[in-house]
């Protein structure tokens, strides 16, 4: 890995932690999140392939590697 | 000494139709690779001619046939690209290989390149095909019915190395990764426990802890030994036990947090003893665990959580980076990886926009409660194979990040880039290029050489079992001045 090189100094917190607000935030989030969600399903009914059962169960792939 | 980590991948896709009666996986595969104009325009054959994919790391050989296309079956499975990277069919598989980089995020700017390449071929396929032929490409690995298709990752390490200290430093590592790693599954498969919804796709089938297969009881250390650089100076490392991610931030920190790991193993640096009493039950253990708290057992008597196995190497890793210089992005995986573990311990919701396993069982959660269904319903197994299409449109996980509900690592001018032009700092840089600038002279190509057709009565090969040559830095100006290859050959040997 070569890049630009500097001194590692661990922080104390990890840095992108938001831990310092409340957990309530977390609702909020979760809230938030919840309505988004909400739009997306919409739009995923949309693309959603027809006949999801018998697409599924048709899809086999011959194992590979 | 650890060397530096040059990274690649190579991903199988599943690939299908809507009607499969009578489909045909190779011939359809074969098109597929074939269809891209710009691909299908280098002539280049592979050179299969230092491949042994036989030889077994632990110090032997194993017995087998070894197949080898002929000429014309080898350009039809086998598709150079301009960005150093391969497009080939395996088995009944279409599959890429990314170029050789030089760190993780490149290596996500490959992947995601790559999957852009398939794409293009597809639509270019499927033009050609009728209605109720065309194709659907998956970037999962399992069908759901005990089929597996890989996702592997290749890391050049030290020969010096012995082979025994990579298994004992490296096996708690990859069997705990998946908390980050997984790519999700819905239900359980190859015999193992029920459960409704899992962390990773490929757990289920790890059978055996250490051996040379890749197809059937498979091992979660592989042991090929195809170093495809000098074999006295290196090894390459095959990782075979990881899912294949969406999310750029998985791979990231995926092939990120491992190439560290590998760093500290080479250096002798991974101390702690952290031997799983049983890897191959650990390793479902944790997978059928959404919580991230069941713990496995180690072998001297402890019981740890895949969180708490992956904390010890990243108090490692952070220990080892202290009398050390680190590069910015080596900074910036210790601290993503501290983040993610962090969060994985106070409630792995939390990480809905960064991991495939969360990001798609939200998007199932979400699904069933404003549905009203539960998992019997063939819909959310439909999400659940969905999520990994590759078709920017009707792909779920691309539906979830156009609507920017998912972490991005690069961009797409980034990832446009990168299926065009290889990266600079790898020998995969000069194997692009030349494509690039003499590509009706270019005879063949493996990952360790290039092959010319220069009009002579043979061809001639320029050897490059050093990975980290032929970068922009050392040959781009041999290059510019080299109009012709007999010209390029003068000017290398001159």
């Amino acid at each position: 890995m070569s890049e630009q090189e500097r001194k590692v100094k661990r922080p104390r917190e990890s840095p992108k932690s938001d831990e310092a607000q409340p957990k309530a935030t977390v609702t909020e989030k979760g809230k938030e999140l919840k309505e988004r969600m909400d739009e997306v399903i919409d739009e995923i009914d949309e693309v959603l392939e027809e006949n999801s059962e018998e697409f599924v169960r048709n899809y086999v792939q011959r194992g590979g590697e | 000494m650890a060397v530096e980590k040059v990274v690649g991948i190579e991903i199988e896709f599943g690939i299908t139709v809507r009607n499969p009666q009578g489909f045909d996986p190779v011939g359809n595969s074969i098109l597929l690779i074939n269809s891209h104009e710009a691909v299908q325009a280098i002539k280049a054959i592979w050179d299969y001619a230092g491949e042994n994919p036989l030889l077994d790391a632990r110090g032997f050989e194993v017995s087998g046939e070894r197949e080898r296309p002929s000429q014309q079956d080898n350009r039809a499975i086998n598709k150079l690209l301009l960005n150093g990277g391969r497009l080939y069919v395996d088995g009944a598989h279409p599959e890429y290989s990314s170029p050789e980089v030089m760190n993780a995020r490149d290596l996500v700017l490959y992947e995601k390149a790559g999957e852009h390449i398939l794409e293009i071929s597809r639509q270019a396929a499927n033009r050609v095909l009728p209605p109720e032929a065309q194709l659907y490409i998956y970037k999962n690995n399992t069908d759901g019915k005990g089929n597996s298709y890989g996702y592997h990752e290749n890391y050049l390490m030290a020969r010096g190395v012995p082979f025994e200290k990579i298994i004992e430093g490296l096996t708690p590592f990859l069997v705990t990764r998946q908390v980050y790693t997984g790519a999700g599954k819905v239900g359980a498969e190859n015999q193992t426990d029920p459960v409704a919804y899992q962390i990773s796709q490929r757990a289920d089938f790890f059978e055996a802890w250490i051996g040379l297969d890749t197809m059937a009881k498979r091992p979660i250390i592989n042991t090929r030994d195809e170093p495809h650089a000098d074999e006295e100076k290196y090894r390459r490392l095959h990782v075979i036990v990881g899912d294949s991610n969406m999310s750029e931030f998985a791979t990231y920190l995926k092939v990120g947090a491992t190439a560290i790991v590998l760093s500290m193993v080479e250096d002798g640096w991974v101390r702690k003893d952290l031997a799983l009493e049983d890897p191959v039950r650990a390793i479902k253990e944790i997978s059928h665990d959404v919580t991230c708290r069941r713990k496995v057992r180690l072998k001297r008597g402890v019981e740890l959580s895949g969180v708490e196995i992956q904390r010890e190497y990243l108090e490692m890793a952070w220990a080892y980076y202290q009398g050390r210089e680190a590069s910015p992005q080596v900074l910036d995986i210790l601290e993503k990886w501290t983040w993610v573990l962090d969060k994985l311990e106070e409630d792995p919701w939390q990480l809905h926009r960064h991991l495939d396993w969360v990001i798609k069982m939200e998007l199932i959660r979400s699904y069933m409660e404003r549905r009203k269904v539960g998992f019997e319903d063939q819909r959310i197994s439909m999400l659940d194979l969905q999520f990994h299409d590759i078709r920017r449109e009707k792909g779920l996980f691309y539906v979830l990040e156009r609507q920017g509900l998912v972490e991005r690592i690069v961009t797409d001018t980034e990832i446009a880039e990168a299926v065009d032009f290889p990266p600079p700092d790898t020998r995969a840089y000069f194997r692009g290029m030349c494509l690039r600038k003499y590509r009706d002279q270019i005879y063949g190509a493996s990952w360790s050489s290039l092959l010319f057709d220069t009009g002579e009565a043979s061809v001639k090969k320029i050897p490059m079992a050093e990975p980290t040559r032929g970068t922009r830095k050392l040959v781009q100006e041999i290059l510019d001045r080299s109009d012709s290859v007999s010209e390029l050959f003068d000017n290398l040997t001159g």
